[in-house]
């Protein structure tokens, strides 16, 4: 196979540090080029994956031309946790818990990935109160996702630990309500192919809608600490930009695709579970720069309080299961399934194959945090090694899932 | 959006030279697929992405997978008079011919629309063996988003994707030298023996405690670790 | 008034006797009379076990309860140990907070020797401890132990926060009882008992080498 000039195919592809046999053919500065213009020399820093900003065990190695980043390679594995191989020797249901630890944040919203799946290699059907229970699950997920990431992103700019704190609190809240409902404070293994574990009780039901009805106060005092701050604006704005046409090329999903203000939401797109009987909107970014990405997850966790609110008014009596899914002794036909949806994080896929035994013959995760990465190098290109952290902060990774 | 089976045939009259096969998904899904050969991988998948009423910009997922070679027994039965039969009943006697059929490995990439919001299309390619010829085009030159996945299936699978920019392995260290997540890899022993309700590791434990007979003499010659003081002192007096 | 029976005929001079050698109810006593009495070794360790400083090292799931550990609810500060410090050097603490690598072990091991003594490790999590849910993965390290000592562990996945502070407890409880010379001196302070650890490297299907036998050997198994 003779090799095209790769620019002709793809002109997203035009990184600045293309290795050397690709560079050639690229438009744009390559590495080699920038090293021409250099007198002094390129200092290498390995950040990570002991890094307090690098939110876990993850390690960038910047090349640097005195503060500015000239090349960024991100190193991954250090929390390759063989979740795939262990899941192929395991039955269907013996992988929900492990789902659990892929996005340790989200695990209500990765166990109901997997069970869609499931569900859709198998045929299996949702109940109408499960379906709405996956719904009120899903989103108080987001809440605690983006709140954590706020705090987090904070952390990166420098705040020391305080809109963390509020962010925990609000947090403690709902996984409380989690731990009441699950047992597990965070590796909650809720759901299950055809339905939810367990029925919450009237009066969880009641403690989380007046958490959600509460929930506004706590966005409000949020944002009148965080989002006008001048030294956040100073430093997100105009930062680590990305164009719509770069974005979806690398396949980026979830709020860092939607601020750069491509309209890409499943909930919508696939409409799976009950969304579409959901009134929401889908706030959509401007600029695709760090700023735009934090108040997509501010503008979001609104938009999540209302779909609660929704789903408190509406939700149906009935059963929780399917009463035909079988758990023990689960036996999918031969096929495959690749089901999706929309994590807080992004596109969360899981790609089943079955072979008609108990275990999945090949069982694959498509984690979003490790894709929304290919355009790390691109965002950080010509920013401070100060920025690249708040860069990474913004882009919302869980190593769980980056590695698997 | 067309069914596979148009897609299939319009992409046979833009690429006649091509082998396109439908791979059919007996589940419940029912999510066909489009088998296509190397040599025309990156012509068909950049097709899919600019023709205009398709405009596949979106590639979501990239997978692989490992299909060992796999024995098939054919049973052939034939149905003979039974010679010692006392009233002419018939025996059937059955002939059992095995063949091997060669495995390969496989990438599957599901691909969707972000501009007219549609999908999966979902391309498969195989290796020609799980050996030597494990070559296949990449497609990180037509949808970036491939570039961490296809290294990632480099790393864990062993498939060599022709001209990705940056092939090296994504999760495991460089030293390494397996492919983990084929089918037949075997991993390094190091279990020690646990009370477990796994039969599997206890089984392996239990090989593992026959083999390693050095590391039983290990054990009688304790480390300073866990051996009582008085020993632990002479130990490092031992050393200089 | 006769000067010579004003003459106190001076005691025989007993030693004061160690604080070590007062029965604990007599020290009670003193300090209840505003007397404190102490000796070096207890206020040494007594200070050392209140301002634990530990290093800010996340590995896993299990990091985010130590975060939340962290955070006003549960606030480790009461303990005198909420003083995350991002550099090994600074640290008197390594928390394992998650699934060890293969990948990942080298390094914790390399933290490890860059922290001065006294240090001490927790284990946290089941992964920490043996590889937990993941021990089968080709690419997890049943055990921190494996390569380096380990203080305390606690179970757990993840453990809840409380166990975290339950474990910092004990760890304080081990530092106050700790000897700072004598035959059962601490281990920091003995010169034959390494406080730096040989750092595995990464070899072509696994590390090498794969423990420390100097500290961890498998366990026996059972003799039937
Ligand atoms: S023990 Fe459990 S919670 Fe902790 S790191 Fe391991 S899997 Fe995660």
């Amino acid at each position: 196979m003779s090799t095209p000039p790769l620019s002709s195919l793809n002109p997203q592809l035009s990184t600045g540090s293309v290795p050397f046999p690709f560079a050639a053919a690229l438009p744009g500065p390559s590495v080699r080029a920038v090293h021409d213009q250099f007198h002094g020399d390129l200092l290498e820093v390995s950040m990570g994956p002991q890094h307090p900003s690098t939110h876990g065990v993850f390690r960038m190695v910047a090349t640097l031309d005195g503060e500015q980043i000239v090349k960024l390679k991100p190193v991954f594995g250090y929390l390759h946790r063989n979740h795939e191989k262990i899941a192929e020797n395991t039955t269907y249901l013996g992988s929900m818990p492990y789902t659990d630890r892929l996005d340790y944040l989200c695990s209500m919203s990765t166990n109901w990935a997997y069970a869609l799946t499931v569900e859709k290699l198998a045929g299996i059907t949702v109940p109408d109160r499960a379906q709405y229970l996956r719904i009120i699950m899903a989103e108080l997920t987001r809440l605690v996702n983006h709140a954590c990431l706020v705090g987090f992103l904070f952390n990166d700019l420098g705040t020391s630990f305080t809109p963390l704190l509020y962010a925990f609190r609000e947090r403690e809240k709902i996984i409380d309500l989690f731990e009441a409902l699950s047992g597990s404070r965070m590796m909650c293994n809720y759901q299950r192919f055809g339905g939810c574990r367990v029925d919450p009780t009237p009066e969880w039901l009641e403690t989380a809608r007046v958490l959600v009805e509460n929930f506004p106060r706590f966005l409000d005092e949020y944002e009148r600490m965080l989002t006008g701050n001048e030294i956040m604006l100073a430093r997100t704005q105009g930062i680590g930009r990305v164009t719509p046409a770069q974005a979806v090329n690398a396949g980026l999903t979830g709020p860092v695709l939607r601020a750069c203000g491509v309209d890409y939401d499943l909930r919508k797109v696939d409409g799976y579970g009950y969304y579409p009987r959901f009134e929401f909107r889908v706030p959509l970014g401007d600029h695709g720069d760090t700023y735009d990405r934090y108040m997509m997850r501010i503008l979001e966790m609104r938009e999540s309080v209302k779909i609660l609110t929704q789903a408190f008014r509406d939700l149906p009596a009935g059963p929780i299961m399917d009463p035909k899914a079988k758990l023990r002794g689960f036996r999918p036909k031969a096929g495959e399934a690749y089901g999706r949806l929309e994590g807080p994080k992004g596109e969360l896929g899981f790609f089943l194959i079955s072979d008609g035994s108990p275990n999945p013959y090949r069982y694959r995760v498509r984690p979003p945090s490790l894709i929304n990465l290919t355009l790390l190098e691109d965002m950080c290109l010509g920013h401070t090694i100060a920025d690249s952290v708040v860069i990474l902060g913004s882009i919302d990774i869980v190593l769980g899932e980056v590695d698997r | 959006m067309e069914t596979v089976e148009q897609l299939r045939d319009r992409l046979l009259a833009r690429f006649p030279a091509a082998k396109i096969e439908l791979v059919t998904n007996p589940s419940a899904a029912a999510e066909h697929s489009l088998l296509i050969d190397a040599a025309h991988g990156r012509d068909i998948a950049l097709f899919l992405r600019d023709d205009p009423t398709l405009r596949l910009d979106y590639c979501s997922n990239v997978t692989g997978i490992d299909w060992p070679d796999k024995e098939i027994t054919d049973i052939t039965k034939t149905t003979v008079a039974d010679p010692a039969g006392a009233s002419g009943a018939t025996k059937v006697v059955e002939q059992k011919t095995t063949r091997i059929q060669p495995g390969y490995l496989e990438a599957v990439y599901h691909l969707y629309s972000m501009a007219l919001k549609h999908g999966p299309v979902i391309l498969r390619l195989r290796t020609a063996n799980r050996s030597d010829a494990v070559t296949l085009p990449s497609f990180t030159p037509v949808w970036r988003s491939c570039d961490f996945q296809e290294r990632e299936i480099y790393d864990l699978y062993g498939i060599i994707f022709e001209c990705h920019p940056d092939l090296r392995r994504l999760l495991m260290w460089y030293e390494f030298k397996d492919h983990p997540m084929r089918k037949d890899y075997v991993e390094p022993d190091d279990y020690e023996w646990e009370p477990t309700a796994h039969g599997a590791i206890l089984e392996k434990a239990k090989a593992n405690r026959l083999t390693s007979a050095p590391i039983a003499g290990d054990a009688a010659t304790p480390g300073p670790g866990s051996a009582p003081p008085a020993t632990k002192s002479s130990n490092t007096e031992a050393k200089p | 008034m006769e000067m010579s029976d004003a003459t106190p005929t001076p005691a025989a001079y007993t030693p004061f006797p160690a604080a070590g050698n007062i029965p604990d109810a007599d020290r009670e006593d003193l300090r209840r009379h505003g007397v404190l009495m102490t000796s070096m070794e207890e206020l040494y360790n007594w200070g050392r076990s209140n301002s634990i400083w530990p290093l800010q090292f996340g590995l896993a799931c299990c990091a985010i309860e130590m975060i939340a550990a962290a955070t006003a609810r549960f606030d480790i500060a009461r303990f005198g140990a909420e003083i995350f410090r991002p550099s090994p050097r600074q640290a008197d603490l390594m928390i394992v907070s998650g699934t060890v690598t293969k990948k990942m072990a080298p390094l914790v091991v390399r933290l490890w020797n860059q922290m001065p003594e006294p240090k001490y490790c927790i284990a946290m999590g089941a992964c920490a401890i043996s590889g937990g849910p993941f021990k089968q993965g080709y690419n997890v390290l049943k055990g921190i132990d494996r390569f380096i000592p380990v203080d305390i562990y606690i179970p757990g996945c993840p453990p809840r926060p409380e166990a975290l502070l339950n474990g910092l407890v004990q760890l304080q409880k081990k530092i106050k009882g700790e000897k700072l010379s004598g035959p059962d001196a601490a281990r920091f302070t003995r010169a034959d008992v390494p406080s730096e650890f040989p750092i595995p490297e990464y070899g072509a299907h696994d590390l090498e080498p794969t423990k420390n036998p100097a500290v961890w050997t498998p366990p026996a198994p059972p003799s039937a």
